[in-house]
């Protein structure tokens, strides 16, 4: 092997560099999605590799559902605090007030479909015309179908049916008054090269993704956190587990793995033998049908 | 490690999402859920047997039909290799989605039934990656155990085929036989193909040189953005961010910025802040020029000694995906990496028969998945290299001013 040789992470981090540039380059208002889990975290790492020392050519957003753990959101103020950049917090809970929203019923009633409301209000309230997010192909069959540039009409709905083509490294970011580009920079990375590169990296992370003791309860085979957000039922059970965090969304939808895993070796290591995907282990809102990410798709949901 | 990009071609009844589904499964890239997912599926069907075709279609339109309509991307590594797949139609309705999914693959897998031998749509997938210059080409020759696994099926096939690859100038052609339903040669040679001596499509992936497909010999590199902090400590920075298309760029050297031509130097490198003495392919870096000299997104900046051709007018193969069609004189925007311009298609030489590769002269106008070739006028010089030599720097999208959509992918000679 030539000493010019980029392997394979090189190639991922580099390939998403030039798609945050692109979008940089390409638009008046940009914003990044920032949730607080790893790929967002990840993508503030590679915003930072793209535009340093300078700052960057965009806000990140937050789309706050109030169902958070309260370790992400630490987490994030003090990111927003090192990297000193503007962070934008939207919430759902006033758009709820605001627009009547009715809530979802239940024990696990989840701001999941609401979170999209706030979104597309943030969007016209900014202007924002391209939003950077940490969707990866890998995750989902339907996000496996979409383009790095992904364009969403003015009700921010994605068409799975008429995409653009998209061509080598060519990315057309040219849009209608209204509409607004979602841009996937982590695209082609697996969850597994996610975590390779945290390692590479050494990028910190709340602490919720690592094994730590908590109070869980258990519903259809998935371990779920007491929280004020969930209504224990007199027949639940509260299990002291240890566990931790695959993926980081709402606490309402959210599972915990039971883990062992105390560092990232620790991670990638049960990462590489487990036995179940992502989001089947932890999301306990993509099992309602086949097809539940394309119709959040296509109606504005990232 | 490193990664391979590659393209399956063919349609369903080929068994393309059979195989697809079966170098998941027997790589173990498959997990219990989705497994779970694919077999409640497959109880609505006749045979009891594990559909891996429902592992790929990923909208519901397309499990619906049972068809492929756009590019799916799928992942799996092993040790050697990280694989992305590119998924792609293989009707001819849907060839603009093809010829997405090909522009970034390194290989193509074209799928050809042992039964039907070489056909209409084998034709046109090769020439699709003949076109977009993809450098590997693997014929897998499908359904072996519909046909007892017979070598002489197979001789005749291959040297059908030689008769294509011949005649569109592909260059390294690897033919296995295989059984995607059964698994024969997938991962592990199977033992049906007793006067097979090759090895099975997983191990010929995994071992496949990519290297040399690296341009290290051309520097070529697009100005995306510049970086200009606003602090007072930093008031004299100014850098161009951009990713390193080909070649190798040192602290140093006398580069030009194109298409001003003015003469520079570099005078520093950095990749992530850390200052570094070269950089080369596929890395996303940041230059310092010597003089303060006019750059802006889009320029060139390329070896004073080794230059790109800048022109304004030009020919290209073009691949036509819009529904409206390209008649001679539309104005379009033309994007070559992260610079456009306005431009005029002027005449249309000819029509490529993707079925039967002959041309048809002087066609009044272009349709959908229509293949042309064509001239192309820009009101500012382009600089480019001829796709066949470099692929990064030779390829252009046409994007309608009007839709915004891009409407034409085009191979610049």
């Amino acid at each position: 092997m030539n000493k010019y040789h980029l392997d394979y992470l090189g190639q991922l981090e580099s390939e998403a560099i030039h798609i945050m540039r692109e979008v940089a380059g390409q638009f008046e208002h940009p914003a990044l999605l920032f949730s607080g889990g790893k790929d967002s975290i990840t993508l503030v790492h590679l915003a930072l590799k793209a535009f340093r020392p300078g700052k960057f050519p965009f806000p990140l957003v937050h789309i706050d559902t109030g169902h958070n753990f309260p370790e992400a959101l630490d987490f994030r103020d003090q990111l927003v605090e090192t990297i000193g950049e503007k962070l934008i917090v939207a919430k759902v809970e006033e758009t709820i007030k605001q627009k009547n929203l009715t809530e979802q019923k239940g024990k696990f009633a989840s701001r999941n479909a609401l979170q999209t409301f706030t979104l597309l209000d943030v969007i016209e309230e900014y202007k924002f015309d391209a939003l950077i997010g940490g969707a990866r192909r890998d995750e989902e069959k339907a996000r496996a179908k979409e383009r790095i540039f992904s364009v969403r009409d003015e009700f921010g709905q994605w068409n799975p049916k008429l995409q653009r083509p998209e061509l080598w490294n060519i990315y057309n970011g040219k849009i209608h008054k209204g509409e607004n580009v979602r841009a996937f920079p982590i695209s082609n990375w697996t969850e597994l090269d996610i975590w390779n590169y945290i390692k590479r990296e050494n990028i910190e992370l709340p602490s919720i993704y690592f094994a730590h003791e908590r109070e869980v309860i258990e519903h259809e085979g998935q371990l779920v956190s007491v929280s004020a957000h969930i209504k224990l039922d007199s027949t639940d059970v509260v299990l002291k587990r240890k566990v931790r965090y695959r993926t980081v969304g709402d606490m309402t939808c959210t599972a915990a793995v039971e883990s062992n895993a105390y560092d990232l070796d620790g991670i990638i290591t049960e990462i590489i033998a487990t036995k179940t995907s992502e989001r089947g282990e932890t999301r306990i809102d993509d099992k309602v049908s086949e097809a539940a990410m394309e119709d959040r798709k296509k109606g504005g949901y990232f | 490690m490193d990664i391979l990009r590659f393209i399956t071609a063919g349609s369903v009844d080929d068994g393309k999402s059979t195989l697809i589904g079966r170098l998941l499964y027997d790589s173990k890239s498959i997990l219990i859920d989705q497994l779970a997912a694919i077999e409640k599926q497959t109880k609505n069907k006749l045979n009891g047997e594990i559909d891996l075709a429902l592992l790929t279609d990923g909208l519901r339109a397309e499990r619906e039909q049972g068809i492929t309509i756009d590019v799916a991307y799928k992942y799996f590594s092993t040790d050697k290799r990280k694989f992305i797949i590119a998924d792609a139609p293989g009707h001819i309705q849907y060839t603009r989605n093809m010829v997405t999914g090909a522009s970034n693959a390194e290989l193509a897998i074209i799928l050809i039934d042992a039964r039907n031998g070489v056909v209409e749509q084998t034709r046109r997938h090769s020439i699709i990656t003949s076109l977009l210059n993809i450098p590997h080409v693997v014929v897998a020759i499908n359904k072996m155990d519909l046909v007892n696994y017979s070598e002489d099926v197979y001789n005749n096939i291959v040297i059908d085929y030689e008769q294509v690859a011949k005649s569109l100038g592909l260059k390294e052609v690897k033919y296995i036989p295989i059984s995607a339903l059964n698994g024969d040669n997938i991962v592990d040679k199977s033992a049906k193909f007793s006067w097979y001596e090759g090895e099975p499509l997983l191990t010929y992936l995994e071992n496949v040189q990519l290297d040399s497909d690296v341009n290290l010999t051309d520097p070529r590199f697009s100005v995306q953005y510049v970086i200009r902090p606003q602090a007072p400590e930093l008031h004299d920075y100014r850098g161009y961010a951009g990713k390193v298309i080909s070649g190798i760029y040192k602290k140093g050297d006398a580069v030009t910025v194109l298409p001003s031509g003015t003469e520079t130097t570099i005078k520093s490198i950095e990749i992530g802040e850390t200052e570094v003495n070269e950089a080369y392919a596929m890395q996303s870096v940041v230059f310092h020029l010597d003089d303060d000299v006019d750059v802006s997104r889009g320029d060139m900046i390329v070896p004073t000694n080794n230059q790109p051709q800048t022109e304004q007018e030009f020919e290209v193969l073009l691949c036509w995906m819009d529904n409206k069609p390209l008649i001679p004189g539309n104005k379009y925007l033309l994007q070559t990496n992260s610079n456009r311009v306005r431009s005029v298609v002027k005449d249309i030489e000819y029509k490529l028969d993707v079925n039967t590769f002959e041309k048809n002269y002087s066609p009044e106008k272009a349709v959908l998945n229509d293949i042309i070739k064509a001239t192309i006028k820009t009101s500012s010089p382009v600089s480019f290299d001829s796709y066949k030599k470099l692929r990064q720097n030779g390829g252009a999208i046409l994007i309608d001013e009007t839709s915004c959509v891009t409407v034409g992918a085009c191979m610049i000679q």
